[in-house]
């Protein structure tokens, strides 16, 4: 038995020198853990987004790295497994000291990880949107909260430009960023005086691919007379053959509209979306929006990945925005230590891809302008409606009843992700 | 099959590799939560916290593995659907640690977890009551992984399923269960399933001390989770269940009650495999229903199968090895990682067809042995028979 | 002081300029520019005169519109049509259509729509093209005036009537006239008559407007006219709905025959437990968008056939990866069918691996046939797909050939000799290696030609196979190892199930009921619905 342990630990180790030339950093770097999904159902979204980083990086070692030293990239697959995730977490963190995590898409991914970076006082950087709900202290969202991108969205679908949309769908994966963004949803358009009767709420499976039944009863719902639309939180994979089944059964977009969270430019790379004009999505970021930094930033995209066809997304944008922060923040303090750093973050300055500037707020969410855009037939969206300026992602939503009293601010006298009153009062 | 009375003791003596593997889990269950908390950081001895939870967490594996080859290698059934019963053992843990939590959720809620408060809940759903009981929760660990063995073990044994069916409706099993645990309806917290666990029975989980307990209490856990399954395949039980895995309409004609053997062990399987479960989430700190999933069920089965199938000692190194493959390729080659996966199991089947454990010279003697005993004592039902599609 | 004279002046001036507009027909340039203007409302606005001038020279304008090709040129504001090819657009002039050159694209900036706007545009149109020479163009602007009733069109719409020759465009042309009347007669007896003449349809886009006709309409002899004919189309709608719902289930279970029909093969004749085949189902509908791609670049006339050409090429591509796998690994295995899930499991997760690795992780887009795509109506709202239709077909083909293949040819017959008795086979002269290998490519051949079908309603991206392995297993099980029609009537029944439970559990507690109901299935019957007899059963 030891005989056989001994061997396997030499062949191992044996193979680890030869093939993957683990030899000793001679220099010392700064590094910065990416923790994205690169195998199993997840690979899909995330790869890009652990690719992006290394163009970041290697953008910044360009630059001449990072208070003198360069930066060292320090990838791991957690395979789209969950409990994966909080084991490559704690490795990042205690084994490979990294400063920083750029990582997750899933809010379980998240959820799985948080205590990890909460016990051992690291810091991560969330590029998805997503539900809300929560504060980390040791957690900068960068996506949007339901508040950038749901209300929105649904407001304009209620305008005049809109459609002015009367009865509502809402379609989702069943898990908890659609359950959320739903349950702020109804309250919502209960506050603007829908009725329930005119919601319908279903639920799917993840990857669910078979649309067909659900496709003819929004069909059928939408046959009581008032003007109908789509709210989808649809998640993933399941998405083209829903889609499919839209434009096969001949759903237009001036008829019943569907506005979905969760397609962005990467998931219409697998579609013909030709059948899809006019449908919508609400995000903080098109690619097609006109600006200096985002022409800049494509080409640079398209250079690095070594194709002129691949498109950008609001998940990079939300990764380019929160890395240039962390850059910024630790130049400020002087130091990558968790604790400055954070402390520099609050404030903290970049310019958007799609112009104007992303601030980073106490409450560790972003502000910044939301975005409605109209599916093309070239797999671009077009923008039909922005925000004046910008908008404070809420980590707490005030369509909830028990999480509207809460609080987040990690500032002075607050300190708290989820307080009802200060954590240092007077 | 004068062997069959001989006691457990005698059993085990007669073990080599069961006995490394016990020397080895108690060395182990004692000297690592040492090294960890008695040894300064500094020091070259000194092991890491995260090692501790990680191998921790391959030792729950290593026990869902054995709990599967106990099955599988010494009854003949294959069940690709093992990870039901290890994911319904971490759930009644994480449901007791869900309401260990408390008002230090973050809606402060004292009576509903975080996600029921956020579903809109208002009061607990009748199936979380008792929870907040450890003993109860223990209790359920094993009785509700216990209970579902139990009820699908008889319907399947009674009406003779067995083989290649056998192996799809568990599988088929295990996913319903995902699909309905992915439900947030049903009150087990969805796709997210539970996690931020606060601390067991008043230990703080994130607190070396108490990561280093549970490390060591798995660590003997599988010790006797191994003992367990020595004394019943070494019994004349075991005996019956090798019989009934290499020939079973032959032993049934006996006049064995073939299906009460097999619905005997399975159980005890299923409970196994749920204390391993039960195990696995303070540790890892998340129960969610891609435990669930087809595809880590397979994953068990491949577990046993690397290590070496029928042997149990060899379940268990696959459990350990091929998780610590995955953990040390994810991070060292982070794009390639399948490919050395993938053919490391195909390798072990063309090559090792006894597994890992088969390539151990130290055993060999032991083996020929053993193969004496066995052709002694079931020639009479071994017959080969190539390529008839049996199952084993 | 002076201001009130050039007030006076600025106001006669005014009236000079616009009157002229407004008293007399705009001209189709005008009529043009002011499609160019800036803001969605002026935009529709402009849709509207366009309606109203009734002057069809303007149809291409706004067919351009609605693509997402009328451009205006940034020096002139001139509006015209464009075509993108690179970062240049080809022009042409709007209204009579011939090229006038090119500009790169930065000199150009796109008349952005949205939908409001597109669904005037789309009644405009409708409205202009009443009167083509193309039934098909006649036919979408009926239905096109029917979803949008403009003013003015009540005349049109009767000449337009008066002069249909086509029974059904006709019958759709009188809809669009009782929609224009339900939305534009002042009298309420007309809206009453437009109720009654729409009764007579029962599609879900009469239900729908009569629906807002029930609750919106001033008059309340209205509303009830229109609340009584909805409670009539609603039974109608109703059954054809339940027709649907065997249609959906019947597709549903095609897709899940022409997943598990290879599996039938190297896992129920076989008896290997192929966990690759999802994979190699997988390759299939790769290898579709490989093909595509070629087509898109060297062939884009023919884009239609890609698939016809595609099917024997992943039929080849699958089939000889099954080759290699069996001749490679599986060989070794025979006789220990376990361990051929082990080494297969390890062949998927590789497979997986090497199409992430070559074509990146991301879905690739595999576009549908024009034969393919969209729809058509038979009666009563029940929608049935192309796609749909043409899996349905195509599954039962693959069936038939593979049925024909086992019973009639002398390779079906050495299959079957080899798997049911091996060493007799061989001692009749059969080389029994070249059988296994030719039936496993078999096999795995069918689940690279289930792929290019899946690309059509389906992610094509490395999870793909993933997706579909379990309920292959379960079909294949449930069926009977070892039995074609078994598998057929497996898939169909599941389906159909399925569709049936779906509308009353939703999509996931129906799954879970489907699975429960196989699992006690199972339990009737251990051997599946059609169980092997003879000495095979006993193994």
């Amino acid at each position: 038995m030891r005989n056989t342990f001994r061997a396997m630990a030499g062949a191992a180790a044996i193979a680890a020198t030869t093939l993957w030339g683990a030899g000793a950093q001679a220099q010392e770097t700064i590094k910065v853990g990416i923790l994205h999904s690169l195998s199993g159902t997840m690979a899909i979204s995330e790869t890009t987004l652990k690719d992006v980083m290394l163009m970041l990086i290697a953008d910044q070692n360009a630059k001449g790295g990072l208070l003198g030293k360069k930066l060292e990239p320090v990838v791991v697959d957690p395979a789209s497994n969950w409990p994966l995730f909080a084991e490559k977490a704690r490795e990042l963190i205690s084994k490979d000291k990294v400063s920083v995590v750029f990582g997750c898409w899933t809010s379980v991914s998240r959820k799985s990880v948080l205590p990890v970076f909460e016990e051992l006082n690291s810091m991560l950087f969330y590029p998805v949107q997503y539900e809300g709900e929560e504060s980390s202290r040791n957690v900068f969202y960068t996506g949007a909260a339901p508040n950038q991108q749901a209300i929105p969205a649904v407001e304009y679908l209620m305008s005049k430009d809109g459609g002015e949309a009367k009865r509502w769908v809402l379609l989702g994966t069943d898990y908890v960023y659609p359950r959320t963004t739903n349950k702020i949803l109804r309250a919502f358009l209960n506050a603007k005086g829908v009725a329930d009767a005119d919601i319908m709420e279903e639920y799917t499976p993840f990857g669910h691919s078979d649309w067909q039944t659900i496709v003819a009863n929004v069909k059928k719902f939408a046959g009581a007379g008032k003007k109908t639309a789509v709210v989808s939180t649809i998640n993933g994979d399941a998405n083209v053959p829903f889609y499919k089944e839209l434009g096969n059964q001949g759903i237009k977009a001036s008829e019943i509209p569907v506005v979905a969270f969760s397609v962005g430019e990467e998931e219409l790379a697998g579609l013909d979306t030709g059948p899809l004009v006019g449908h919508l999505a609400a995000w903080n970021y098109f690619m097609s929006q006109k600006s200096p930094e985002n022409d800049e930033f494509i080409k640079k995209w398209q250079a690095f990945i070594k194709n002129p066809k691949r498109v950008t997304n609001d998940p990079m944008e939300a990764h380019y925005i929160g890395f240039k922060m962390w850059v910024q923040a630790v130049e400020q303090a002087g130091t990558t230590d968790v604790n400055a750093v954070r402390q520099a973050m609050y404030g903290q300055k970049v310019k958007n891809l799609t112009g104007g500037v992303a601030v980073m707020n106490t409450n560790h969410h972003l502000s910044k302008p939301v975005l409605i855009g109209e599916i093309q037939a070239n797999g671009q969206f077009d923008t039909v409606w922005s925000t004046k300026g910008l908008v404070v992602g809420d980590a707490w939503s005030d369509y909830i009843p028990e999480s509207k009293k809460l609080t987040a601010d990690w500032t002075y006298p607050w300190v708290c992700g989820n307080c009802e009153k200060p954590k240092y009062a007077n | 099959m004068a062997f069959g009375r001989a006691p457990l003791i005698a059993t085990l003596l007669g073990d080599t590799g069961g006995q490394i593997l016990l020397a080895l889990l108690i060395t182990a269950a004692v000297l690592v939560p040492v090294l960890n908390l008695a040894v300064p950081p500094a020091s070259a001895f000194h092991v890491p916290t995260y090692v501790v939870s990680l191998t921790g967490k391959y030792l729950c594996f290593a026990m869902l593995a054995l709990s599967l080859d106990l099955v599988w290698g010494f009854c003949g059934i294959l069940s690709l659907g093992h990870g039901a019963f290890f994911a319904l053992g971490g759930y009644a843990m994480g449901m007791h640690l869900m309401r260990e939590i408390g008002d230090r959720g973050v809606y402060g809620n004292a009576e509903l977890p975080d996600f029921m408060v956020f579903l809109n809940w208002k009061e607990l759903p009748w199936y979380w009551h008792g929870f907040d009981n450890f003993a109860f929760a223990l209790l359920m660990v094993m009785l509700v992984p216990g209970l579902l063995a139990f009820v699908f073990g008889w319907l399947a044994f009674r009406s003779r399923v067995t083989g290649v069916y056998l192996s799809i409706i568990t599988q088929a099993m295990t996913f319903a269960l995902m699909l309905a645990f992915f439900r947030n309806d049903m009150g087990f917290g969805g796709n997210n399933g539970m996690t931020d666990f606060k601390d067991v029975l008043g230990f703080n989980l994130q607190a070396p001390a108490t990561r280093s307990a549970l490390f060591a209490l798995t660590g003997l856990l599988l010790a006797a989770a191994y003992v367990v399954c020595r004394g019943i395949v070494g019994s004349r039980l075991g005996r019956v269940l090798l019989a009934v895995r290499d020939a079973e309409s032959r032993t049934r004609f006996l006049g064995y009650r073939v299906e009460h053997y097999k619905l005997f062990v399975f159980t005890v399987s299923g409970v196994l495999a749920g204390i391993a479960g039960a195990l696995y989430v303070p540790q890892v700190g998340i129960i969610n229903p891609s435990e669930f999933s087809p595809a880590t069920s397979i994953e068990v089965v491949v577990w046993a199968a690397v290590g070496g199938r029928g042997t149990l000692y060899g379940a268990v190194l696959g459990g350990i090895l091929v998780n610590f493959g995955k953990s040390y390729f994810t991070g060292a080659l982070p794009e390639a990682w399948l490919y050395v996966l993938g053919f490391l199991f195909i390798a072990v089947t063309l090559f090792l067809p006894k597994g890992i454990v088969g390539l151990i010279p130290g055993l060999i003697h032991r083996r020929r042995t053993a193969l004496r005993k066995k052709q002694a004592a079931a020639s009479p039902l071994a017959v080969a028979r190539p390529h008839t599609g049996e199952v084993r | 002081m002076r201001s009130p004279v050039i007030a006076a002046i600025a106001a006669l001036l005014t009236l000079v300029l616009v009157l002229p507009a407004s008293l007399r027909a705009e001209t189709a340039e005008e009529l043009l520019a002011a499609l160019a203007a800036d803001g969605f409302n002026e935009k529709i606005a402009a849709v509207e005169r366009i309606a109203a001038s009734g002057d069809d020279r303007l149809v291409p304008a706004l067919d351009a519109l609605l693509a997402g090709d009328l451009y205006v040129r940034k020096d002139d504001n001139v509006p015209v049509i464009g075509k993108a090819q690179g970062s240049t657009v080809v022009l042409r002039d709007a209204l009579s259509g011939s090229e006038i050159g090119q500009a790169p694209a930065a000199e150009l900036e796109k008349i952005r729509i949205n939908n409001r706007l597109r669904g005037i545009a789309r009644g405009a149109i409708g409205g202009l093209t009443l009167f083509s020479a193309d039934p098909a163009k006649r036919r979408t602007a009926a239905k096109a005036v029917f979803a949008a009733p403009q003013e003015g069109l009540y005349e049109v719409l009767q000449r337009a009537i008066e002069r249909e020759t086509d029974a059904d465009i006709r019958s759709q042309l009188e809809m669009a006239l009782a929609a224009d009347r339900l939305a534009l007669a002042a009298e309420p007896a007309e809206r009453v008559a437009a109720v009654a003449m729409l009764a007579k349809f029962a599609t879900p886009d009469i239900r729908n407007l009569l629906g807002s006709v029930a609750q919106k309409d001033a008059d309340p002899a209205v509303r009830t006219a229109a609340v009584d004919a909805l409670v009539d189309i609603e039974k109608r709608l109703a059954l054809w709905a339940s027709v649907g719902a065997v249609f959906q289930g019947i597709s549903l279970g095609s897709v899940l025959l022409l997943a598990a029909v290879g599996l039938a093969i190297t896992f129920g004749v076989m008896g290997v437990i192929n966990m690759a085949h999802g994979e190699l189902v997988m390759l299939g509908a790769y290898t579709t968008f490989v093909v595509q791609e070629v087509f898109r670049t060297r062939f884009p006339g023919a884009f239609d056939h890609s698939l016809t050409v595609a099917v024997p090429l992943a039929f080849l591509v699958s089939g000889l990866f099954g080759i290699a796998i069996e001749r490679g690994i599986i060989r070794h295995l025979y006789g220990r069918p376990l361990e051929t899930l082990l080494a297969t499991w390890g062949i998927s997760l590789i497979l997986q691996q090497m199409v992430r690795s070559i074509f990146g992780p991301t879905n690739r887009e595999v576009g549908a046939p024009s034969w393919m795509s969209g729809a058509f109506e038979i009666a009563g709202g029940l929608v049935l797909t192309y796609n749909r239709i043409v899996i349905v077909i195509f599954s039962l083909a693959v069936l038939a050939a593979i049925a024909i293949v086992m019973r009639k040819t002398a390779f079906g017959l050495r299959m079957r000799a080899v798997t049911q008795n091996r060493q007799m086979a061989a001692s009749m002269g059969i080389r029994t290696g070249r059988i296994d290998a030719l039936t496993f490519g078999l096999g795995s051949g069918i689940a690279g030609v289930a792929g290019v079908a899946l690309s059509q309603i389906d992610n094509v991206s490395p999870n793909l196979g993933q997706s579909y392995i379990i309920d292959s297993f379960l079909v294949v099980v449930f069926g009977g190892v070892g039995n074609l029609w078994g598998t057929l009537l497996g898939a169909l029944s599941l389906g159909i199930v399925n569709k049936f439970l779906e509308p009353y559990a939703g999509a996931v507690l129906g799954k879970i009921f489907v699975l429960i109901a196989v699992i006690l299935f199972i339990q009737k019957r251990p051997r599946g619905l059609f169980a092997l007899k003879g000495r095979a059963v006993e193994v």
